[in-house]
C-alpha cells in the first residue's frame, strides 16, 4: 500500500524492520555467546545469520517490486543515492580507525617503545623493554606471536592489486554499456567484474594460508599482525559484499530491470566496488608496500 | 506492503489518508515520522528513570564515606551503566525523537526520506538496550570499567565485555541509519523553495549533528571491535607487550568521544534557538552566525580530543595544541550565548515554561563551559583531571544543558502533539524545584573536587563528607522532581485547554501552520515557499 504525496513514495506497514532487529538481535547473543565458550551460541549465531539473510531478501525484494512498479520519482531517487553515499562515507570512517591504528603505531607508539622520544617515552624503553630496537614491521618488545615474516608486496599482493584495478574497469564498462541501454553487455561486464571481485577473495584466502602455514604470520604476530589481520579481512569481508552486490544487480540485469535512465541499483553497488577498491590501494600502500 | 499499486491515484484515493494500523502492530511497524518519534520520546523517558535509578544508587552509596550500601563492583557498574544509558539510551534517542516529529513539519515535507529505515533506526534501540541491560544480570555482573572502557582494565571484564561491546555495535547501526535518514531529509525533502538559510536552526543543528555521527561512529565501532579482537583473538592493539599501545584507545575513542559530546548538545542548541526568539516575540538574532558558529563547533570539535588525555603522557607540542584548539571552541560557543542574550535583549518576554527551561538552559550552561575552559588548560587539568570537578563540568553541560533542553522541547511542542495546553502552574513549578535541586547536586561536586575527591571511586575521605551528603539531597530530590514531568505528560495527553495551531503568540515557523494536534499526514501537498515566507 502506498500514499501518493506529490509523488513521493512513503510505504506504509513496514515488516521487514522488526524481522532486522530480531535477526540482529539474536546474532549478537549468539555471537556473545559463542565467544564466551558456550555452545548453544555457535548454533544461534547462524541462526540469526539465516533471518539476517531472510530480512535482507525480503526487504530487497519490496524495494525493488517496488522500484519495478514505477512507484519511485526522481526525488526518491535522489534519496536513495544520499543514502548509499553517506553509508559509504560512514564505511570509510570505519576504516579510517585502523589505518589510524596502523600509522599511530608506526609513528608513535613504535619509536616510543624502541626508546626515542623525549618527556617519559623513552622511559619505558629503558625500565621495561632495554634493547629493544624498533624497526617496523614488529611484534613488538616481548616478540609476542614466536617470531614472523612480513607479507612482501610483490607475489599475490601485487596480483591482487591488479585483479581489483581492472575490476574497476571492467565495472565502469558495464556502467558505459547500461548507459547506452544495453543490458546485454553490461551483464557481460558485470560477470568478469564479479568474477575477478571472486578470484581477489580466493588469492586472499591463499595468502592467509601462506601467512599462517610458512610465514609464521598470525593475528597474534604483534602489532604488524594484528593490523595486517584486520585491515585485510575487513576488507575481505567488504569485496565479498560488495561482489555480492554486483552478483544480484547482474541477475537483475538479465532479468531485464534496467535502462538507460534508471539504475541506480547498478550504480549503488559500483560505488561501493570502486570505495572497495581504493581501500585496497590505502592497504597495498601502507601495509604492503612501506 | 507487498502489494505495489501504481495506479493508486485513480482508484485508491482513500489511501491518501491513511491512518495508523490498528493496534500493537501499528506501533512495530509504523512509517510515520510521527509516531516514530513518539516511540523515541518514550523509549528514552524511560530510559531516564533507569538511568536516573542507577544515579541514586551511587548518590546513595556516596551519602556518607565508607562502604555502606553496595559492593565496590557494582558500583563501579552503575557508573558505568548509568553514564552508557544516559547518554546511549536517553539523550540520544531523545533528540531523534525530536528529529522526526519535527524537521519534517519544519521543511513542510509529507515524511522522513526513507521511512522504512527509520522504523528499523528505532526498532534497534529496545534489543541493543536488552542486550545492554541484560549484562547486569551476568555472573560476572555489568561492565565496570567506565563508560570509556579503557584497556587493559577493560580486558579484564567478565563475560559480559563481548555483550557490551556488541551492544554498542548495535546502537551504532541504529545511529547512523538515523543520521543519514535525517541528512537525506533535510538536503532533500525541504518544500519547494526552502533555502537552506531559510532552515530553522533546530534543522539546521541536526544537520551538523548528523554529520558528526555518520563521521564519528563507525570509528568507536571500530575501537571496539579492536577491544574486541584483543580480548578474544590475541591481537595486540592495546598492548605495548606486543607493539601497541593502550594510550592508542584513548586516541581513538576521543576521537569519536568528544564529537559526541557535541552530538549530545548541539540538537539542544538549535531547540534554545527556537524557544528563547518565541518568547521574546522577536527573531533570532544573529541567524547566519548561529549557523556559522554551528559548523565551526562541528569542525573543531574533531581537532581537540586529547584534552580528556592531558594526563597520559603526551608529547609537549600535542599538550599545547590540544590546549589551544579546546580553548578555541569557546569562541564559537561565547557566539551563541551572546546572540540567545541579544534575542532576549529588549524583547517583549515572557516565562511560560520552556522559556523557563531556556534560560536556565542558557545561564548553567555557561558554568559547565566556564568549567570546560578551566579543565582545557593543560597545568590545571592535571591538577583535576578525574576528580569530582570533571564530573561537576560535564553534568553541568549535560543536565541543566541537554536534559534542561530535552525538557523545554517537550514544554514547547506538546501542545502540537497532542492538542492540548500542559498545566503552567505545575510547569513552572517543575522547573523551580528541578533547577534549586540541580544546583544542590551539581554545585558542591565543584568544591570537593578541587580538595582532591577522585571518581568513580565508592569511598572517599572524610573531609568530603558535609557537601557529598548536601549533593546526595540533591539528587533524590532531583530525581523525584522529575515524577512530576511525568504527570503533567499524562495530564497532557488526557486533556487540558485546547492548543491553536499557533500556539505561542510569538511562534515562527511551519511547524505551527499546521493543525493542534498536527494531524496523521502534515504536508501532503508541499508548500511553496517564497524568499519572504516565514519558515524560522
Ligand atoms: C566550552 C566548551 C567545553 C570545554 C572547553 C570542555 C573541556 C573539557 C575538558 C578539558 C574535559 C576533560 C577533563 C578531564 O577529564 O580532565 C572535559 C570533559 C568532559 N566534557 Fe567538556 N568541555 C566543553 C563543553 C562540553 C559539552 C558541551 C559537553 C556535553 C554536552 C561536555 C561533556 C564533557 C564530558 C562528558 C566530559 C567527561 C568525559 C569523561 O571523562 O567521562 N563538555 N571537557
Ligand atoms: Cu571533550
Amino acid at each position: 500500500m502506498s500514499t501518493a504525496t506529490d509523488g513521493y513514495y512513503i510505504p506504509h506497514e513496514a515488516k521487514w524492520p522488526i524481522v532486522g532487529s530480531i535477526g540482529l538481535f539474536v546474532t549478537f547473543m549468539g555471537l556473545g555467546s559463542w565467544l564466551n565458550g558456550s555452545g548453544v551460541g555457535e548454533i544461534t549465531f547462524y541462526a540469526g545469520l539465516a533471518i539476517m539473510v531472510f530480512m535482507l531478501f525480503g526487504w530487497f525484494a519490496t524495494v525493488i517490486k517496488e522500484s519495478q512498479s514505477g512507484a519511485y520519482n526522481g526525488q526518491v531517487d535522489t534519496s536513495f543515492r544520499m543514502c548509499m553515499s553517506w553509508f559509504i562515507f560512514s564505511e570509510v570512517m570505519f576504516f579510517g580507525a585502523f589505518f589510524g591504528a596502523l600509522f599511530y603505531a608506526r609513528q608513535f607508539s613504535g619509536p616510543w617503545l624502541g626508546g626515542e622520544g623525549a618527556g617519559g617515552a623513552d622511559v619505558t624503553n629503558a625500565v621495561l623493554w632495554s634493547g629493544y630496537n624498533y624497526v617496523w614491521p614488529t611484534d613488538g618488545p616481548a616478540n609476542v606471536g614466536g617470531g614472523f615474516q612480513p607479507m612482501g608486496w610483490f607475489g599475490l599482493p601485487l596480483i591482487n592489486t591488479l585483479l581489483l584495478l581492472t575490476s574497476g574497469f571492467t565495472c565502469t564498462v558495464a556502467h558505459h554499456a547500461i548507459k547506452d541501454g544495453d543490458q546485454k553487455k553490461m551483464v557481460r561486464w558485470l560477470g568478469a567484474t564479479v568474477a575477478l571481485g571472486f578470484i581477489f577473495v580466493a588469492c586472499q584466502a591463499f595468502e592467509y594460508y601462506e601467512a599462517y602455514a610458512h610465514l609464521g604470520l598470525k593475528m597474534s604476530s604483534g602489532i604488524y599482525g594484528s593490523t595486517f589481520f584486520m585491515l585485510t579481512g575487513f576488507h575481505g569481508f567488504h569485496v565479498c559484499m560488495g561482489a555480492v552486490m554486483l552478483f544480484v544487480v547482474m541477475l537483475r540485469g538479465m532479468k531485464g530491470h534496467f535502462t538507460a535512465e534508471n539504475h541506480f541499483a547498478f550504480e549503488a553497488a559500483a560505488w561501493y566496488w570502486h570505495f572497495v577498491d581504493v581501500v585496497w590501494l590505502g592497504l597495498f600502500v601502507f601495509v604492503y608496500l612501506f | 506492503m507487498s502489494q505495489v499499486d501504481t495506479s493508486h491515484d485513480a482508484h485508491h484515493g482513500d489511501h491518501d489518508h491513511h491512518g495508523p494500523a490498528p493496534g500493537l502492530m501499528r506501533w512495530i511497524t509504523t512509517t510515520n515520522h510521527k509516531d516514530i518519534g513518539t516511540l523515541y520520546l518514550w523509549f528514552s523517558l524511560i530510559m531516564f528513570f533507569i538511568g536516573g535509578g542507577m544515579a541514586l544508587i551511587i548518590r546513595a552509596e556516596l551519602w556518607a564515606p565508607g562502604i555502606q550500601i553496595v559492593d565496590p563492583m557494582f558500583f563501579n557498574s552503575m557508573t558505568t551503566m548509568h553514564a552508557l544509558v544516559m547518554i546511549f539510551g536517553v539523550v540520544m534517542p531523545a533528540f531523534v525523537g525530536l528529529a522526526n516529529w519535527m524537521i519534517p513539519m519544519m521543511l513542510g515535507a509529507p515524511d522522513m526520506a526513507l521511512p522504512r529505515l527509520n522504523n528499523w533506526s528505532f526498532w534497534i534501540m529496545p534489543f541493543a538496550f536488552t542486550i545492554l541491560l541484560s549484562t547486569l544480570f551476568m555472573d560476572s555482573g555489568g561492565p565496570a570499567g567506565g563508560w570509556t572502557m579503557y584497556p587493559p582494565l577493560v580486558l579484564q571484564m567478565g563475560d559480559s565485555f563481548a555483550f557490551v561491546v556488541f551492544a554498542i555495535h548495535f546502537m551504532g547501526i541504529s545511529s547512523v541509519m538515523g543520521s543519514i535518514n535525517i541528512v537525506a531529509t533535510i538536503f532533500n525533502m525541504r518544500a519547494p523553495g526552502m533555502t537552506l538559510m531559510q532552515m530553522p536552526m533546530f534543522v539546521w543543528t541536526w544537520l551538523i549533528t548528523a554529520f558528526l555521527l555518520i563521521a564519528t561512529i563507525p570509528v568507536f565501532a571500530g575501537a571496539v571491535t579492536m577491544l574486541l579482537t584483543d580480548r578474544f583473538f590475541e591481537t595486540s592493539f592495546f598492548s605495548a607487550a606486543g607493539g601497541g599501545d593502550p594510550v592508542m584507545y584513548q586516541h581513538i575513542f576521543w576521537f569519536f568521544g568528544h564529537p559526541e559530546v557535541y552530538i549530545l548538545i548541539l540538537p539542544a542548541f538549535g531547540i534554545i534557538s527556537h524557544i528563547i526568539p518565541t518568547f521574546s516575540r522577536k527573531p533570532l538574532f544573529g541567524y547566519d552566525s548561529m549557523v556559522y558558529a554551528t559548523a565551526s563547533i562541528a569542525f573543531l570539535s574533531f581537532i581537540v580530543w586529547a584534552h580528556h588525555m592531558f594526563t597520559t603522557g603526551m608529547p609537549l607540542a600535542a599538550e599545547l595544541f590540544f590546549m589551544f584548539s579546546t580553548m578555541m571552541i569557546s569562541v564559537p560557543t561565547g557566539v551563541k550565548v551572546f546572540n540567545w542574550v541579544s534575542t532576549m535583549w529588549r524583547g517583549s518576554m515572557t516565562f511560560e515554561t520552556p522559556m523557563l527551561f531556556a534560560i536556565g538552559f542558557v545561564v548553567m550552561f555557561t558554568i559547565g563551559g566556564l568549567s570546560g575552559l578551566m579543565l582545557a588548560i593543560t597545568p590545571a587539568d592535571i591538577q583535576y583531571h578525574d576528580t569530582y570537578f570533571v564530573v561537576a563540568h560535564f553534568h553541568y553541560v549535560l543536565v541543566p544543558g541537554a536534559i534542561y533542553s530535552l525538557m523545554a522541547a517537550c514544554y514547547f511542542w506538546i501542545p502540537k502533539w497532542t492538542g492540548n495546553m500542559y498545566d503552567e502552574k505545575l510547569g513552572k513549578m517543575h522547573f523551580w524545584i528541578s533547577t534549586i535541586f540541580v544546583n544542590v547536586l551539581f554545585f558542591p561536586m565543584h568544591f570537593v573536587g578541587l580538595a582532591g575527591m577522585p571518581r568513580r571511586i565508592p569511598d572517599y575521605s572524610l573531609q568530603f563528607a558535609d557537601w557529598n551528603m548536601i549533593a546526595t539531597i540533591g539528587a533524590f530530590g532531583f530525581g523525584f522532581s522529575q515524577l512530576m514531568f511525568v504527570y503533567i505528560i499524562f495530564k497532557c495527553i488526557k486533556g487540558g485547554e485546547k492548543a491553536t495551531g499557533e500556539v505561542w503568540e510569538g511562534a515562527r515557523g511551519l511547524e505551527w501552520t499546521v493543525a493542534s494536534p498536527a494531524p496523521y499526514h502534515t504536508f501532503e501537498e508541499s508548500p511553496t515557499i517564497t524568499p519572504n515566507t516565514v519558515t524560522r
